[in-house]
C-alpha cells in the first residue's frame, strides 16, 4: 500500500495539469484535500461493484449447496425435472435457454446490422434521429408488453405459420412437432428477436459511425462502389464493436424472462423440434419460485440461478477471447 | 490578406498561353485531363470557382495554394470523390481524354477506376495484409486467378518502390508499416488497379523529411507510366517534383504554367507574394 499512491496518482497528477492549465510536473505530487476526497471515493465505489460480484456469486453458491451436494454435476445433464419425486436436472432449460437465444440472434443480426448500415451510411444526416428514435425507444419498452404483445397478436401468427410448416415441411426434423400450440421454442425466439433488435442496431449504429471517413473514401477510389466499400472496408473495421453489439444482445437473449415465460410454453421436456415448448432458465426461477415448498427445490431452483451465471460468464469470457483473436496485429490504425 | 487585396477582375483567363506547347522550342504535351469551367460547392458554398485548366499526359502537374484556397476540393472533383462529401456538387466539365467524367451515364465507380487517388494520410485498410491492400482494388474487378494478382500485386509494389521492404512479410498488416511505407503501400494499392491517372492529395504531409524524399522520388519514376496531378503546400516539393504548376487562391485558379516559369517568372503579383513566402 506504501508505493501504491504514486502509481495511481500519477495520471491524476497529469489530468490536474492539464485542466488547470498551469504547468507543473506531472510527477509532483500536487494534490489538494478535494481531489484526495474524490479520489478515495471513487476508488471506494469502484470496490464497492467488485464487492457485490463477490457477494452475489457467494451467495448463490450458499443457496444452491443443498442441490450441488444432493446432484453435483448430473444437475447438468439431467433430464427430470420432478418436484413431487424431488428429482430435479436441468438439461432441457439450459438448451431451451441456449437454443432460443441463438434462434433469436439468428433472426436479430441481419435486420439490426442492416438497418445500422442504412442509418449509418446511405441516410442523409437530418434524417437519421427520424429513423434511429423507434428504435431506441422500442428498447426500452418494459418486456412485459412484449410479452402481452407477443401473446396476443404474435403466437397466433406464428401458429399458423407452424401448422403450414409442418403441414408442407413436416419431413424435416425440425418443423416435426406439436404445432398448433403456437407457444415454443420459435415464438419464443421471435418475441427475443425483437427485443435484442433495437440494442444490437442502436450500438452498431454508433459503432458504424466512428469508421472514419478516409477508410471508406480510400476504397472508394479504388473503384468500389459504395456497397463494395461498407462491406469490404467498414465492416471489417468495425468488426469488434459490431461482435460487441451482438454478444450484449446475446446476453440480454438469456437472461431475459417475462416475455419468454409467456411464450415459450414452459416445458420440462427436452425440446426436439421448433415447435416444442420448453422452459427458459430464467422463467423457470421467476414462475417456480413462489411455490417453491421444501429447501432442496428452493436451492436447485438458485442452482439453476447458478448455471445461469456461469453460461453468462462463459459466453462474456468467449467473446472477449474472440475480440483479442481479431484485434491481434491491430497495431497502431493511421486515421 | 484580405480577399479584397487579392481580387482579381473578372476574367475568362487564357491559361493555355503559358503552356510549352505554345512555346515553339519544346514539343507541344498531349492533353489527358481537361477541365472547364469547374465550380464546385459545399452546400451553398462555392470552394472552387470556374476553373480552367489541362493535365498533360505523363507529366507531373502540381497544385499549390494556401490553406482553404480550394486545392484539395480541385483534385478530388477529377475522379467524382467530391460529391461523396453530403451536400457537395460540382457544375462544369472534367474531361479524360475527350469524354466527360461528368457526363450523363457517366458512373463514378468506374471514372474511379480511371482516376486513382492517394490520401493525405496513408489509409491502409487496417484489417487487411499488405498483400490484400495492394489486391484490393484489383480484385473488384479484376482477375480472380490468384497467380495473376499475385502478380500484380508484387508488380504494383515494385512499382511504388515498396517491394524489397516488404517481399518476406506480405501477410502482415498494412498498419504494421512505418508512415511513409504505409502512404507507398497506399501507392501501390492504387496503382494495381492501373489508373490513367493519379492523384495525390498532400501525399507527404504526415511523413518526415526522409519518407517525403522517397515518395519525390517515387513521384520522378512513375510518371514514365502514369499522369500525375499533386497537390502541395510545400512550394519545394512542387518545385522538386512537377512539370506544370497552378496556384489556386481563394477558390480561384490565379495562374498556371511550367513549373520553371511559375517559380522564375510569375505573371501575377498574387503568385510571386507567395512563393516569395510574402503570404500563405
Amino acid at each position: 500500500m506504501q508505493g501504491e499512491p504514486q502509481v495511481i496518482n500519477r495520471p491524476l497528477g497529469r489530468l490536474l495539469t492539464r485542466a488547470s492549465g498551469k504547468l507543473v510536473h506531472p510527477d509532483a505530487q500536487v494534490i489538494n484535500l478535494g481531489d484526495r476526497f474524490f479520489y478515495t471515493l471513487t476508488r471506494g465505489l469502484a470496490f464497492c461493484v467488485i464487492f457485490l460480484v463477490i457477494l452475489l456469486v457467494l451467495d448463490l453458491f450458499r443457496g444452491s449447496w443443498e442441490a450441488i451436494r444432493q446432484f453435483g454435476l448430473k444437475f447438468l445433464v439431467g433430464t427430470t425435472w420432478d418436484p413431487v419425486a424431488r428429482q430435479f436436472g436441468t438439461l432441457p432449460t439450459i438448451v431451451g435457454t441456449i437454443v432460443k437465444a441463438f434462434i433469436a440472434l439468428l433472426l436479430a443480426v441481419p435486420i439490426s446490422i442492416g438497418s445500422a448500415i442504412f442509418i449509418s451510411f446511405y441516410t442523409p444526416k437530418w434524417l437519421r434521429p427520424v429513423i434511429s428514435y423507434p428504435i431506441e425507444l422500442l428498447a426500452g419498452i418494459p418486456s412485459i408488453i412484449f410479452g402481452l404483445w407477443g401473446l396476443f397478436v404474435m403466437v397466433p401468427v406464428i401458429r399458423v405459420l407452424q401448422v403450414w410448416l409442418k403441414a408442407n415441411f413436416g419431413w424435416f426434423p425440425l418443423f416435426n412437432g406439436p404445432a398448433v400450440y403456437g407457444v415454443g421454442v420459435l415464438a419464443g425466439s421471435a418475441i427475443l428477436a425483437i427485443m435484442i433488435t433495437p440494442i444490437i442496431a442502436a450500438i452498431s449504429r454508433d459503432i458504424l459511425l466512428t469508421v472514419p471517413r478516409t477508410q471508406i473514401e480510400g476504397m472508394l477510389a479504388l473503384g468500389a462502389t459504395k456497397w463494395e466499400a461498407i462491406w469490404k472496408v467498414a465492416l471489417p473495421y468495425a468488426r469488434t464493436g459490431l461482435l460487441g453489439a451482438v454478444i450484449l444482445g446475446l446476453g440480454r437473449a438469456i437472461g431475459e424472462t417475462m416475455a419468454v415465460t409467456m411464450v415459450g410454453g414452459n416445458s420440462f421436456d427436452l425440446i426436439h423440434s421448433l415447435f416444442d415448448p420448453v422452459h427458459s432458465m430464467a422463467s423457470q426461477i421467476a414462475s417456480e419460485f413462489a411455490e417453491a415448498t421444501y429447501s432442496l427445490y428452493v436451492s436447485s431452483l438458485i442452482y439453476v440461478g447458478l448455471v445461469l451465471f456461469g453460461i453468462t460468464i462463459i459466453i462474456s469470457l468467449l467473446a472477449q477471447l474472440l475480440l483479442w483473436r481479431l484485434s491481434k496485429g491491430r497495431i497502431a490504425i493511421l486515421e | 490578406m484580405s480577399k479584397e487585396g487579392y481580387a482579381v477582375e473578372g476574367r475568362q483567363r487564357d491559361i493555355d498561353f503559358h503552356l510549352p506547347g505554345n512555346q515553339p522550342e519544346m514539343t507541344p504535351d498531349e492533353t489527358r485531363l481537361r477541365v472547364e469551367e469547374l465550380r464546385a460547392y459545399y452546400g451553398k458554398s462555392l470552394a472552387v470557382n470556374n476553373v480552367t485548366l489541362s493535365i498533360k499526359t505523363k507529366k507531373v502537374t502540381a497544385i499549390i495554394g494556401p490553406s482553404g484556397c480550394g486545392k484539395s476540393t480541385f483534385i478530388r472533383c477529377l475522379n467524382r470523390m467530391h460529391e461523396v462529401t453530403p451536400g457537395a456538387r460540382v457544375e462544369g466539365k472534367v474531361l479524360l481524354d475527350g469524354g466527360d467524367l461528368y457526363g450523363s451515364g457517366i458512373d463514378p465507380v468506374e471514372v474511379r477506376r480511371r482516376v486513382g487517388m492517394v490520401f493525405q494520410k496513408p489509409n491502409p485498410f487496417p484489417t487487411m495484409s499488405i498483400y490484400d491492400n495492394v489486391a484490393a482494388g484489383f480484385k473488384l474487378n479484376g482477375s480472380r486467378d490468384r497467380r495473376i494478382i499475385e502478380d500484380k500485386v508484387e508488380k504494383s509494389l515494385k512499382m511504388a518502390a515498396l517491394w524489397e521492404e516488404v517481399r518476406s512479410d506480405l501477410h502482415k498488416p498494412g498498419t504494421s508499416l512505418s508512415g511513409g511505407q504505409q502512404q507507398r503501400l497506399c501507392i501501390a494499392r492504387a496503382l494495381a488497379v492501373d489508373p490513367e491517372v493519379l492523384l495525390m492529395d498532400e501525399p507527404c504531409s504526415a511523413l518526415d523529411p526522409i519518407a517525403t524524399a522517397k515518395i519525390e522520388e517515387l513521384i520522378h519514376e512513375l510518371k514514365d507510366s502514369v499522369t500525375i496531378v499533386i497537390v502541395t503546400h510545400n512550394m519545394q516539393q512542387a518545385a522538386r517534383v512537377s512539370d506544370y504548376t497552378a496556384f489556386f487562391y481563394l477558390g480561384e485558379l490565379v495562374e498556371f504554367g511550367a513549373t520553371g516559369d511559375i517559380f522564375t517568372t510569375p505573371e501575377k503579383r498574387q503568385t510571386e507574394d507567395y512563393i516569395t513566402g510574402r503570404f500563405g
